[in-house]
């Protein structure tokens, strides 16, 4: 750290300046294409964003100063231009560039890459950061509208004017009180949150002994037997529907007829047990790849030290293959969790789940309370992520272990 | 640890040959780890691979043309549909007793819905057709009772046809009521036919039967109370065309042979109808060969017809052959899932690469901030993600409002984003991509960044080391994330369905709506065997050319 | 442990579910399949509600499969367990559905309630008991709406089926239902095929060719829809001029939501949608599902259904009946398709022709469309 912040400042005006020019007139060059002027926006564009770098950089404004400025300058710009929309581009677009020069200027820029690196070698290395985030810009770009359009005051998925406007009056929170507040939509959240969990259960317990398993030396049949595993993945959904209904409607009967059980009862059974088996292959070939590279002298060991085989497992060889089980586990939750086609045909009312719910919505009224419960959802798994980084942070500090 | 005996065995601790005990120790290595499969192989088996089978079977299963007019269907096999002239009386008559059977159970339209899939317009045919049966039988009805008003009573008929024998005639009745109705119509039926008019009234002996089975089982009532349907009479005029058959009904001496005897005395006030034109005259469809052709041709209990029509033929009498152009469609579409699967698959791999790359180079902190990016639209149900892409893709939707207000587009020809190939191609992109991401970045954090290094401090450029050092051992990552993009990819149907518009559907669409709107069940068990067939040559291919046990997936 | 008391809990309400069989011999537990959203909510209002609250300790489930019906409805009879007491279904579903065997038949003047000055069920629903199985409720129309402010200047509102196929008056998107029926036949109207030829022509190979060659003319300009949600959607967004889609669902869009949106009433096609009894229920079962369609398709309950919806009531004696917008207050009988206003130049779907030519058309029109 210390070496790279004594790292020398690009040269201003061969460097930093042109290269900010150039960045400020490609973002005027769009902005004035927007106003059938792309080339005059082009010159303006280069010779402000030069004046801007030789000033910060030859009075050596500092950071936050210098940014302020600049995002001031140019909200005042647009403002002129745009009004009140202008103003926010401006300040948005002020704040790119003036980031942008104090990137290059403080030699940010090269922080991550060895003091060795080329220019072009640099070049590359943050060409392919620019590119990595377009990708999580393209991961994350359809969540936002989602959670735009769920504050909708209409019941369509269309951005209003009044919307675009940001006039309180096309915001409501309505779509949210028809998620929280009807039977409509919270019973089938709480048939999600009883099968998807179960169902990932079953699949993760059986998937793992399995895996285990397949990971011996000497199995008999093992690639027909790993395909045979893998084949819920691979038949279309469609066909697994009515296949499994057809072993699932007379498994309900006699359940029903035999053991005296309740009709809805019998019915989570159905989706949980048809659930399960869609969530197999995720675990299996994760949970096998993981034990591809398990040592399995370290069982041995164990074993020669006394322990049983129970012991071995969960002492020794659980808690290394955890990470596979894990994400095994993830996959397989989703499958139940985001799963529709099987549950149309498996489930039967008392079992509607949430994507079955939202399924219907779509069908038969495009009402934006689908993207009231995307949203919740969302909110939900990214504090749940979040709970989950900081307290493994957590645990890291208070082991005493740098952060990783 | 072994010693060595005399015979130059190897012997282990214990004493037994150490080939014995080795072999013992592998046993019970192979048991344990069949015991740890078992469970779950069970399971799969049993709550899968046994539904899948019985469902995929349909593709060939077609008992239903056999079962539903079995007589007919007899006959129509020694008819050479070549001659282009519709079958004999026989067939006709045969036709008729199946049919009135098959309509008294509701069966006949099943047939008529099977065949109509085959032969446009046999689905009315059927339906209409069922209802008039009726009208025929009563040709006959009407004369024998105004001749002998004693057999307008069930109790007549009930003493007539009772009598000693073997019941033969009903046994036989019985086993083809019980393959139409798919039931075992097993009980007693209350009557022991009289073998000596089961001999001398054939055709009346087996409608009679088929009425007494029916009535007695699938309704439960007396049978000795009740008055024989329509078909009986039918029976009897038909049986006394014959004049052996008249011969023999004066000479009987039976319960009721009076008013047998009635009959025969006045026959010539009995119809002198033919079914053929009978049936002609409930619709003319059914002196149409083709009709006949497309019931020989789909005759037998099994069928290679459903596969053919799923690679766009069709077939005939002898060969099968190719549809016309303008129907064909199933060859497209399984190469249009097979290259847009691909499409997807290589946009992943280039759009999560480098993503996985960054993932597994940056600082744990770090990685697993960026992580939470990769697994959130994972958390968004999928019909969610894909109304949302409707919104940013559409032509008044947010990509083309920017672009047009950027200048870039002009207002008339807004991009066409969906409701075409790209449209899937992009959404589901974005909904497989974490499928690749994930199996990408597990195997590349096993990648040691010191090799890269190393390559580089001997001379290599940044590309080369690339090339010829980390790329190689990213390749199983990117073949476990192949394979699941493309698997899935391939079974998909409702984004496709969403935002695929025409030229962006697949095959899984085309399953979907067999199999919940056209009921052609057949048809949509054959494609999705295909379909699987495909996956699995293809799951073979990878294990051979990357292995299965290199599959990746998180962890 | 949990599992253990949820089991036994659960075996308990089994007990008593079984047991609780008293009003007569009709089961107390009905499952009732309908479309979900605002459909089920009329006939929730106007039917089931009433019927619960006429008859103590019914309890109604409802479960939003209609779409699937015929699917699940023969998978549930081939595995012999009916789950479903009343099913909601098309007309057109309805026919398959008989023709399967798998639905009851029904005897209109046993089964249903006479009209109040007598006439029978058969007479008062007249024409529209398409085969032996179908109890109709509503009459609904695939028509089409447009966005009033797309109308290009100086140009009259389409007011023509025609209009559809004019891409130079009236440039736009078009959506169109992704799948043959309704759309050859507006084709051929505007091919200039006379309406009562319609059905002959489309019979013919070349006749098929003709539609779907006219089809052809504004194929680049049509986005293909296959929920009903679709076209209010699009035309909500701007994204096409005019589309076809339910009347319900156009207004819905206009009056409860004020979009920018005409009617164009022309030619519209004539579709119902009714309830259907499976086949197999046990005897209790039937009695009740019998019981509740006697009570839910009589004159009153039908034209009620109105004041939630705007599809018009199945039953002549129901239409004077029909009255005000249950929370808007706006009479209903203007916007029904059966409104002599609306209903012009109106098309009758011909259930038998579909049932014959279903699938040979709708193979042609798929391979057309994967051109």
């Amino acid at each position: 750290m210390a070496i790279l912040a004594q790292a020398p400042r690009p040269k201003l005006m061969t460097f930093t300046a042109p290269c900010t020019a150039a960045l400020a007139a490609a973002i005027a060059f769009v902005v004035g294409n927007a106003f059938g002027t792309p080339l005059v926006g082009l010159a303006i564009g280069a010779v402000f964003g030069f004046i801007l770098a030789a000033l910060l950089g030859q009075f050596a404004v500092p950071r936050t100063m210098g940014r302020t400025a600049t995002i001031a300058f140019v909200a005042v710009a647009g403002f002129s231009v745009g009004a009140l929309g202008g103003a926010v581009a401006g300040a948005l677009l002020g704040a790119v560039i003036s980031w942008f020069f104090y990137w290059l200027h403080t030699g940010a820029y090269r922080r991550a890459v060895p003091v060795y690196y080329t220019a072009a070698q640099t070049l590359w290395y943050n060409t392919f950061l620019f590119i990595c985030g377009l990708v999580f810009f393209f991961l994350i770009a359809p969540l936002l509208p989602v959670i735009w359009l769920s504050f909708n005051a209409q019941d369509f998925f269309t951005f209003t004017p009044e919307m675009l406007s940001f006039d309180p009056a096309g915001y409501s929170l309505k779509h949210y009180r028809d998620f929280l507040g009807t039977d409509e939509w919270m019973v089938p959240l709480k048939n999600s949150l009883i099968i998807a969990p179960i169902a990932t259960l079953i699949s993760v317990t059986l998937g793992t002994l399995a895996a285990i398993g397949l990971s011996q030396s000497h199995v008999p049949f093992r690639q027909a037997i790993m395909a045979i595993m893998i084949s819920p993945m691979i038949v279309p959904l469609i066909i697994s529907a009515t296949g499994m209904f057809f072993f699932y409607a007379p498994l309900g009967n006699w359940l029903e007829a035999n053991l005296g059980l309740n009709q809805s009862f019998v019915g989570y059974v159905k989706v949980i047990l048809a659930h399960s088996v869609l969530g197999v292959p995720f675990v299996i070939i994760t949970v096998t790849a993981t034990l591809v590279g398990f040592d399995n002298s370290l069982t041995r060991a164990a074993a020669n030290m006394g322990a049983n085989p129970v012991t071995t497992f969960f002492r020794v060889q659980m808690p290394l293959i955890l990470p596979g089980v894990i994400s095994g586990g993830l996959f397989a939750f989703i499958t139940s969790f985001d799963e529709v086609v099987v549950v149309l045909f498996v489930g039967s009312a008392q079992q509607q789940t949430l994507p079955w719910q939202m399924f219907t919505g779509l069908r038969e009224q495009i009402s934006p309370t689908i993207l009231a419960a995307a949203t919740i959802l969302v909110t939900f798994s990214i504090l749940l992520l979040t709970t989950v980084e900081l307290l493994r942070r957590r645990s890291e500090r208070l082991r005493g272990l740098s952060p990783s | 640890m072994s010693d060595m005996t005399s015979s130059g065995q190897m012997l282990a601790a214990d004493g037994t040959p150490l080939k014995t005990s080795l072999a013992r120790a592998l046993r019970r290595q192979k048991l344990r780890a069949l015991a740890l499969i078992a469970p779950l192989l069970l399971f799969v088996v049993i709550t899968f691979i046994v539904p899948i089978a019985t469902m995929l079977f349909r593709s060939v299963e077609n008992q239903i043309v056999s079962s539903t007019m079995p007589q007919a269907v007899e006959l129509l096999q020694q008819w050479d549909s070549a001659t282009g002239v519709a079958p004999d009386e026989a067939v006709y008559q045969a036709l008729y007793f199946d049919l009135f059977k098959a309509a008294e159970a509701k069966e006949h339209t099943k047939l008529g819905t099977r065949l109509n899939y085959e032969q446009t317009g046999t689905s009315s045919l059927f339906r209409t057709s069922g209802r008039k049966l009726d009208d025929v039988g009563e040709l006959w009805q009407d004369p024998i009772e105004d001749i002998a008003p004693a057999l307008k009573d069930g109790e007549t008929w009930f003493a007539m046809m009772s009598g000693t024998g073997s019941n033969t005639v009903l046994e036989e009745r019985r086993a083809l009521w019980a393959s139409l109705v798919e039931e075992p119509f097993a009980g007693d039926v209350g009557i022991t036919i009289s073998d000596e008019i089961a001999q001398m009234l054939p055709l009346t002996t087996a409608a009679y039967a088929d009425w007494a089975i029916y009535e007695a089982i699938e309704d439960g009532k007396d049978i000795s109370k009740r008055d024989p349907w329509e078909a009986v009479y039918a029976g009897l005029g038909l049986d006394l065309r014959s004049d052996a058959t008249v011969r023999a009904v004066n000479a009987y001496t039976g319960p009721h042979a009076a008013d047998l005897q009635l009959l025969t005395a006045n026959l010539d006030q009995m119809p002198n109808t033919m079914f053929k034109d009978a049936f002609a005259e409930m619709d003319e469809d059914w002196l149409d060969p083709e009709v006949w052709e497309a019931i020989k041709i789909y005759s037998p209990n099994y069928t290679s017809g459903y596969f053919l029509n799923a690679v766009d033929m069709k077939k005939g009498v002898e060969t099968a052959e190719m549809r016309p152009e303008n129907q064909q469609i199933y060859i497209t579409l399984f190469k249009r899932t097979l290259w847009m699967s691909l499409v997807i698959t290589a946009s992943c791999i280039i759009l999560g690469y480098p993503v996985a790359w960054l993932l597994a180079n940056l600082p744990m902190r770090t990685a697993n901030v960026l992580m939470i990016l990769v697994l959130l639209p994972f958390w968004t149900s999928l019909l969610v993600r894909t109304s949302a892409w409707k919104v940013l893709l559409q032509q008044q939707g947010v990509i083309n409002e920017i672009l047009v207000w950027l200048g870039f587009v002009d207002d008339a020809n807004r991009l066409i984003l969906m409701n075409n190939a790209t449209g899937t191609v992009i959404a589901m992109t974005h909904i497989l991509m974490p499928f690749m991401i994930l199996p990408l970045y597990s195997v590349m954090k096993t990648i040691p960044p010191s090799y890269l290094r190393a390559a580089k401090s001997l001379g290599a450029t940044n590309f080369t080391a690339f090339r010829r050092v980390y790329f190689p051992q990213s390749v199983p990552g990117i073949g476990a994330g192949s394979i699941l993009v493309f698997i899935l990819a391939i079974g998909y149907y409702i984004t496709p369905e969403i935002v695929g518009g025409t030229d962006g559907v697949l095959i899984s669409n085309r399953i979907a709506y067999h199999i919940s709107s056209s009921l052609n069940w057949g048809l949509a068990a054959a494609l999705g065997s295909i379909l699987l067939a495909l996956v699995m040559v293809l799951y073979w291919l990878y294990d051979r050319i990357v292995g299965i046990d290199n599959v990746k997936l998180g962890g | 442990m949990q599992i253990k008391n949820i089991v036994s809990a659960v075996s308990v309400l089994a007990l008593m579910a079984g047991t609780a069989s008293a009003d007569g011999e009709m089961a107390n537990d009905m499952t009732l399949v309908s479309w979900g959203g605002a459909y089920q909510q009329s006939q929730i209002n106007a039917y089931a509600d009433p019927y619960v609250a006429m008859n103590e300790g019914v309890s109604v489930t409802w479960d939003e499969s209609s779409a699937e019906a015929v699917a699940k409805l023969r998978a549930m009879n081939e595995a012999g367990n009916i789950t479903w007491d009343v099913v909601d279904v098309v007309a057109s579903d309805a026919l398959r559905l008989c023709d399967e065997g798998l639905a009851l038949e029904i005897d209109a003047d046993e089964d249903l309630a006479p009209a109040p000055d007598g006439t029978s069920a058969a007479d008062d629903f007249g024409d529209l008991m398409v085969g032996d199985c179908f109890i109709p409720q509503i009459v609904y129309s695939t028509t089409f709406g447009y966005r009033t402010d797309m109308v290009p200047a100086g140009v009259e509102p389409p007011n023509d089926i025609c209009d559809v196929f004019d891409i130079d008056t009236y440039p736009g998107l078009r959506s169109l239902e992704k799948r043959p029926i309704n759309n050859v036949e507006w084709a051929l109207l505007c091919d200039g095929v006379a309406k009562e030829d319609v059905y002959d022509v489309l019979e013919t190979e070349e006749g098929q060719e003709r539609a779907l060659a006219k089809l052809g003319t504004i194929k680049d300009n049509v986005i293909w829809w296959s929920a009903g949600a679709d076209t209010p959607q699009l035309l909500a967004d701007g994204e096409v001029f005019i589309g076809s889609t339910y009347n319900g669902r156009l207004f819905a869009a206009i009056e409860e939501q004020d979009q920018p949106i005409g009617m164009m009433w022309d030619a519209q096609v004539f579709d119902l949608d009714g309830w259907i009894i499976p086949e197999g229920l046990s005897d209790e079962r039937l009695a009740r599902a019998k019981d509740f369609i006697y009570f839910a398709t009589d004159t009153q309950r039908l034209a009620d259904q109105a004041k939630y919806i705007s599809y018009g009531p199945a039953r002549l004696s129901s239409a004077p009946l029909v009255g005000q917008h249950a929370t808007l207050g706006i009479d209903m009988a203007q916007h029904m398709p059966t409104d002599p206003a609306n209903a012009q130049n109106t098309f009758l779907y011909n259930y038998e022709f579909w049932a014959d030519y279903r699938d040979d058309i709708d193979a042609k029109f798929q391979a057309w469309l994967a051109q």
